[in-house]
């Protein structure tokens, strides 16, 4: 990305307001995860005398069926959310990048096979496979991440290496080619850097994806399962409970909503802006 | 002709591999399949006899290629939970499925063509900015929790609609089921809306600063006219491509639905299926789910080819 997309980047987002709220609240979100421990109460302290209080100054989200203060339970559920929604975007993109690109730029009959296992992977009921296999591996953090990042990358694969393939054809290309570099150099070094605007959007809105994977998962009490919480699960366990404590519900979905939407937006943000410049 | 045999061909192949990987799915889950068979009574040997009648004793390409075949003569195997044939379990709960599915789908397309177009023909007006941030809601909110909500307000809070099941007990009239569906179909609609209307708007846009239309503007032809002899046309056609390639996640997202408000389709099956380990019933629900999406991807391809005449002439 040269000097001069950079700045009109910078110029465009300065006068989207909506753009630049979306990235302090993922800003202020991810802070708050990274610094849990000090900003947010115990979120295992338990208080009998103060079970299913509802919203109120000493617990501004209110407590759970055990007493517990909601808050520090959303921040603490913030933290895996984000780190699933995270870890899984920078898997999938991985995977999506390196298996577009050499698909592409090999062509051939390896491009073929790889794109109809693409098109087949794309069939699969994905909300489906990601149930079996978290039945299969034991629940968790790591194996949630592995699930959502090997069942996402499809998309983002079919994009980059249609990419490839126009940028395969550009004279440097077609020069380094014969000046005799190596095909997973070119790749590397003149292929990828050429396509880092439709990897950055793909990137920002795949975080999106996976957190909202991963609250649907968990929600029906497969991928984060206690004594982890993520707001997922949160929600899972506070479904029961919508007559007597609606807050329980309320704020983790308004939590993963707000995430979401602040991801969604700015990735839509950068693809325009992208675009024109 | 060509193009739309090619189109088949690679449909065919797509399902071969689709089944090679639904094969592969149930080969990893942990566990001897043959336990499930297994009674305390049972001898080491008499186990055994089991073990080779089921095949289990066969090399894996060949138990594919037989459970391959046992798939094509439509026999999907029996479920372990309760012993009904898989294929006719599905089958009873597709209707249900596709109800909900095609009403929300129709619903939203009806919803998002005129709202995209009106949209799109005055970007950045007040209905334009409106729609733009409930579509961005309804990209980003979770679709159960969003359903949830619903039955909070509609059924527990306000009693207005029921919020389970797809008839109340003992009545089966019309107007009993449409007051289950309305529910689940909000969610499903809006979220497919919602998408569907930022597609139409953007076309719309590309449209609109095409020279047809400064032509036709030229001429004086009414503003109607162009929008809904011309544009209409042309923009709505990408939308037969994104419908197919929404598919996968309409699915999945009918799956999620039909949990949350209990609704008797092939998603609420599939998730009792995984919570019981129900293999033959999950490698049956994933095997005709992706033969739906293929069919429907094919289905879009070859509307695509149909409506726009100059694929046909290319290919």
């Amino acid at each position: 990305m040269d000097n001069h997309t950079r700045k009109k980047i910078l110029a465009a987002f300065r006068h989207n307001p909506m753009a630049i709220a979306g990235t302090l609240l993922i800003l202020f979100f991810a802070l708050t995860a990274l610094l849990a421990p000090w900003v947010a109460g115990n979120p295992n302290t338990l208080d009998v005398n103060a079970r299913l209080v509802a919203p109120c100054a000493a617990h501004p989200f209110g407590t759970d069926e055990m007493g517990r203060d909601y808050l520090a339970r959303c921040i603490y559920g913030g933290r895996t959310s984000l780190l699933v929604g995270f870890l899984s975007m920078i898997l999938s993109t991985a995977i999506g990048v390196a298996i577009g690109s050499v698909s592409g730029y090999l062509g051939g009959k390896t491009d073929i096979v790889i794109m109809r296992l693409v098109d087949a992977l794309l069939s699969l009921p994905t909300f489906l496979i990601m149930m079996v296999m978290n039945a299969y591996l034991s629940a968790g953090i790591r194996n949630v991440i592995l699930i959502i990042g090997f069942l996402t990358w499809m998309n983002l694969a079919r994009i980059v290496r249609g990419e490839t393939l126009t940028l395969k054809e550009r004279e440097y290309v077609v020069y380094s080619r014969i000046s005799g570099q190596k095909r997973f150099r070119i790749i590397l070094r003149h292929i990828l850097p050429n396509m880092m605007p439709t990897i950055i959007v793909s990137a920002t809105i795949n975080v999106a994806q996976a957190i909202l994977m991963e609250s649907a998962l968990s929600f029906f009490g497969l991928g984060i399962v206690p004594p982890t919480a993520s707001w997922g699960s949160m929600l899972n366990n506070a479904q029961n409970r919508m007559t007597t404590a609606p807050w329980l519900a309320i704020f983790p979905g308004l939590l993963i909503l707000l995430t979401v939407l602040s991801f969604n937006y700015v990735g839509e943000f950068l693809r325009k802006a992208y675009d024109r410049s | 002709m060509k193009h739309i045999l090619s189109k088949i061909v690679q449909s065919i192949l797509v399902m071969f591999l689709v089944s090679i990987l639904c094969f592969a799915l149930i080969k990893l889950a942990p566990g001897d399949p043959v336990l499930t068979y297994v009674q305390p009574n049972m001898s080491e040997s008499y186990i055994a006899t089991l073990r080779e009648r089921l095949g289990l004793t066969k090399p894996l390409p060949e138990q594919y290629l037989l459970w391959l075949g046992r798939i094509l003569h439509g026999n999907f195997g029996y479920s372990l939970v309760n012993n009904r044939p898989v294929l006719q379990q599905i089958l009873e709960r597709l209707p249900a499925t596709f109800l909900l599915m095609g009403v929300s789908l129709v619903l939203a397309v009806v919803i998002s063509i005129p709202l995209g177009m009106k949209c799109g023909e005055r970007p950045g007006g007040a209905l334009d900015r409106f729609t733009s941030a409930v579509s961005y809601v309804g990209i980003s909110i979770p679709n159960y929790w969003f359903g949830i909500l619903l039955i909070y307000l509609f059924s527990v809070y306000l009693g207005w609609l029921p919020s389970i099941g797809m008839h109340s007990t003992g009545n089966h009239s019309l107007p009993d089921l449409l007051r289950h569906l309305i529910l689940p179909c909000t969610v499903m609609t809006y979220v497919n809306a919602a998408q569907f209307t930022r597609y139409i708007r953007s076309s719309t846009i590309t449209q609109l600063s095409e020279d047809y239309v400064t032509v036709q503007k030229a001429y004086g032809t009414p503003r109607r006219r162009i929008m809904y002899g011309n544009v209409l046309k042309n923009a709505i056609l990408p939308l037969i491509t994104v419908l197919g390639m929404s598919l996968q996640s309409l699915v999945s997202g009918a799956m999620i639905c039909e949990q949350v408000f209990a609704w008797p389709g092939t998603g609420q099956l599939a998730v009792t299926a995984v919570t019981t380990f129900d293999y033959p019933l999950i490698m049956g629900i994933t095997m005709m789910t992706a033969l739906m999406i293929v069919v429907g991807n094919l289905l879009a391809d070859l509307l695509y080819t149909i409506v726009d005449p100059r694929i046909r002439q290319a290919a």
